[in-house]
This record gives C-alpha cells, structure tokens and sequence, in this order.
C-alpha cells in the first residue's frame, strides 16, 4: 500500500502530516516506510529523527564528445531539446552537462560514434531507521535539475509487503507527478486561505488527470475562509480530516497571551495546574479531566506540537456531543468540546 | 563586420533589451553600411538552456560581437567558444549603442556578469 502526501501550496503541512501518519501506522503493528521524494528540501527527518546507516550516490549519463571523432554534422545539437549539447561550427561541440536530461538522442543520433555516456552526480540517497520505520530519502545536489531521476530512484525502494509513506514535494509539475505516480491514494493537504484553495484546485487536477484515487485534509482549519470546504462539497471531493488551527484553544486554558515568553508560560502552567489539580479540587468530580486538558495544553504550547497520548485521552471520556461543530476530527473535537464546558 | 544587439523591437531605434537569452529580439547590423535585419528569439519563454540557443542563433547569423545588458556563463560561454566577443552593460537605443561601440567607447566584458536564469523571471 502506498499512500502519497500532496499539496499544491507549499507550507500547508505535508510533511507533519507524512511523518505523524507513519508515526501512528508503526505504532498499529504494521511494517512502515517514510520515503521523503521532497527530494530539493527533504525536511522529514527533523520530526523522525532517523539513524542513517547508508548513503548512496545517484548517478545519471551525461555525453562526452571526442572531439577527434566528430565530423562537425550538427546532428547532435539539433536532437537535443535542452541545449545541453551544442553545435557551432566544424567539430566545435559545447556540453552543458547541468541541463542534460539523458535522453541519449545524441549518442543515437551521431553517425561518427564520437559521443559516450559519462556519469554526472546528482545527488545521494539516504536510509536508515527511525525506529521502527523505514526510512529513505534523497537529497538532490545542489544546482542538479534531475529532480525527477532521484526520485525515481527514491521510490525504487518501496517495499511490496510495507505500508509506503510518499512525501510529496510541493507544486504540480514533473517532480509531483512522479512522485505521486503508483499510489494507491493520494492525501492531499490544504489550508482554508485563497492561496491554500487556488492550489488545491490545480492539485486535485493533476490528481484527476492520473486517475489516482484522493481524499482533502485541511490542516489549520478555522483560519482564513470557508471556500477550500465549499469546493470540495462542489467537486464531490472527500475531506478526509480537518487539522484545527488549535493554539488559541490550549492558551485560553492557560488564561495566556499570545507570544508569551517560555518562563511565562511555564509559571502559567504552574498556575493552572495547582488550580485545577484534583487534590486541591476534591469536590470536584470532573477535576482529573480539568488536570489532563490543562497538561495537554501545556504539551502543545511548550513542545509547539500536540500530545497523542493526552488527546487519546481525551477521547475515551464518556458524553462527547453529536454536535457537528466538535467533529472537527476524533481527537481534537474532543478536546474542543471538554475546553468549553470546562473553561469557558 | 556584423554585430548582433539584443533589442526589444524591430529597429535600430529600439531600445536595447537588457536580457541577453530571453531578448525580445536580436538586431543583427552592419557596422560598415549601417544595414540591419531583426530575428524573433524563439527562446524568450524557453524553459532553460534560452541563453545557449540565443548565443547559437546569433553565432548562426555570422555576428561577431554581442551587444547587450546582461550575459549568464552559459550564453557567455556558447559565444566565447565561437570567438564572438562579448560586451555587456550596454543601454539606450540600438544605433546608439552601436555608435558608442565603433567609436571604441564600450569595454569588452571580462566574463558573464550575472547568473543562469537572470532574465527568466522568476
């Protein structure tokens, strides 16, 4: 199975979205990979902290012309569509080995045999663990074009009986295509702004174009506008989750400013943890819950990211709403919902 | 002797066109006779490699020197291959700019003066 993380927009949380999915799915027994194809700016190793135990050059042909042997047609420049092989008079051949795309047009089509292939680096592919994930991801070389090659060569390594994890990088050009290319379904993230819509709608697409089966998370939902939902409701697309922009949420309940320092913070936790803690509260029946959700809180703004193991908490406490406004997803609807009735 | 000046229309009173691989178009002037023709760039929305082309169409056109504002490696290194000489830096119109070359006024650029992809906006 392998499930690729789009998005159009860059920014809108692929990646979070990507590592915490492989994340969760290691932790459901499961044999996991994280393949980061976001080959220009791979940045899913900063959340799953893998061990690198192998790293490999990837190598493409590039033509190197023997100048002795060339006849001076010009056939070569004129096949290649990337000017990456040049013909100006006599046997005078330039090679821009840096736009070659390895098409071998140009060793086909020299009738003197004067051109070979030469290896051009294109940057490496790392692999390790993190875990008990498997991890891969390629690093293009600095200035390199070949996007395309290393993520190929990514992708090689996807395993048949493993839950594949595909980073996307972002856009909708050849590197997203290929990326993409051979899911089984392709997650894509948005952000409920103009900007987050306008490339949800080129995404989806590209996505339609390839006939890969899709589903829409809106990460950061409740900033900007409505739009990014009406059109999926318009176009039939699924909403798969929608990621509230939760912040405010865990600073109300530590009555906390926003920008506040971190040793602000921490006296604020203080504060609220001995308020809400269910030995000073024995009266209260609903003090342990206050407690978790003051923790929890506390995790998110301390950390910059949410608690799991709290919001599981969370959730598996009785009288949760029907209410559609709480459904925002399992876990944070929850949490929503308890903040209200508990600090509002 | 022919010259090629990168030009944003058609005529000598054009004005210079700054981007060497995406100029508008390349006026190619006799300095002798004072005679030109205009070539369209084919290269102006090229994807890459619009400076390599650009130096073959003007090497192609039998010029020898390349008047324009800016010049990257790759179109500087196409028309060094070939022997054009390369001056870069250089505004106004194109017959002034051609006036100011034969009376010896523009210096002849050491190397390309900006990077790849200058004139791509982007």
């Amino acid at each position: 199975m392998k499930i690729a993380i789009a998005s159009g927009k860059g920014g809108t949380g692929k990646t979070t979205i990507a590592t915490n999915l492989a994340y969760i799915a290691d932790g459901s027994g499961r044999k996991v990979q994280y393949l980061d194809c976001d080959v220009e700016e791979p940045n899913g190793h900063i959340f799953l902290k893998p061990k690198i135990k192998k790293t490999r050059a990837v190598t493409v042909d590039a033509p190197e012309v023997d100048l002795k042997k060339c006849t001076g047609c010009g056939k070569c420049g004129e096949i290649c569509q990337y000017s990456a092989i040049v013909h100006l008079a006599d046997n005078n051949v330039l090679t821009f080995e840096q736009l070659c795309h390895s098409c071998g047009g140009c060793l086909r089509v020299c009738p003197a045999d004067a051109i070979k292939p030469k290896p051009l680096n294109i940057g490496d592919i790392e692999s390790g663990t993190a875990g008990d994930i498997e991890f891969v991801q390629g690093r293009l070389r600095l200035g390199s074009i070949r996007t395309v090659s290393l993520i190929k060569e990514v992708k090689k390594h996807i395993k048949r009986d493993s839950l594949a994890i595909i980073d996307v990088p972002p856009g909708t050009s050849c590197p997203v295509v290929e990326a993409v290319k051979g899911a089984d379904f392709v997650l894509l993230v948005t952000e409920p702004t103009p900007f987050g819509l306008n490339d949800l709608k080129l995404t989806v697409g590209l996505v339609r174009a390839l006939h890969l089966p899709f589903a829409v998370v809106i990460n950061r939902y409740g900033i900007g506008n409505e739009d990014a939902e009406k059109y999926c409701k318009a176009e039939s697309v699924e909403i798969a989750l929608k990621l509230p922009d939760d912040r405010r949420i865990a600073r109300k309940i530590l009555s906390i400013e926003e920008g506040a320092s971190k040793e602000a913070l921490k006296k604020a936790y203080r504060r609220a943890a001995f308020r809400y803690h269910p030995d000073h509260n024995p009266n209260d029946s609903d003090a342990d819950k206050k407690f978790v959700l003051v923790n929890c809180a506390y995790e998110l703004l301390a950390e910059d990211k949410p608690c799991e193991k709290l919001l599981e908490e969370i959730k598996s406490w009785p009288n949760f709403p029907e209410d559609d406004k709480y459904k925002l997803d399992n876990l944070w609807g929850h949490f929503l919902w308890w903040r209200e009735k508990f600090f509002d | 002797m022919k010259i090629a000046v990168t030009s944003t229309g058609k005529t000598v009173d054009s004005q210079v066109d700054p981007r060497f691989g995406r100029a508008a178009y390349f006026i190619i002037v006799d300095t002798e006779t004072m005679d030109f023709s205009a070539i369209e760039n084919n290269n102006v929305a090229a994807a890459g490699g619009a400076g390599i082309s650009s130096a073959k169409a003007v090497i192609d056109a039998g010029a020898g020197t390349v008047l324009t504002g800016n010049c990257g490696p790759n179109a500087q290194r196409t028309l060094g291959a070939a022997g054009v000489k390369l001056y870069t830096g250089v505004t106004g119109t194109v017959s002034e700019a051609v006036q100011l070359f034969k009376s010896n006024k523009l210096a002849e650029a050491a190397g390309p003066n900006v990077q790849s992809h200058f004139g791509a906006g982007n």
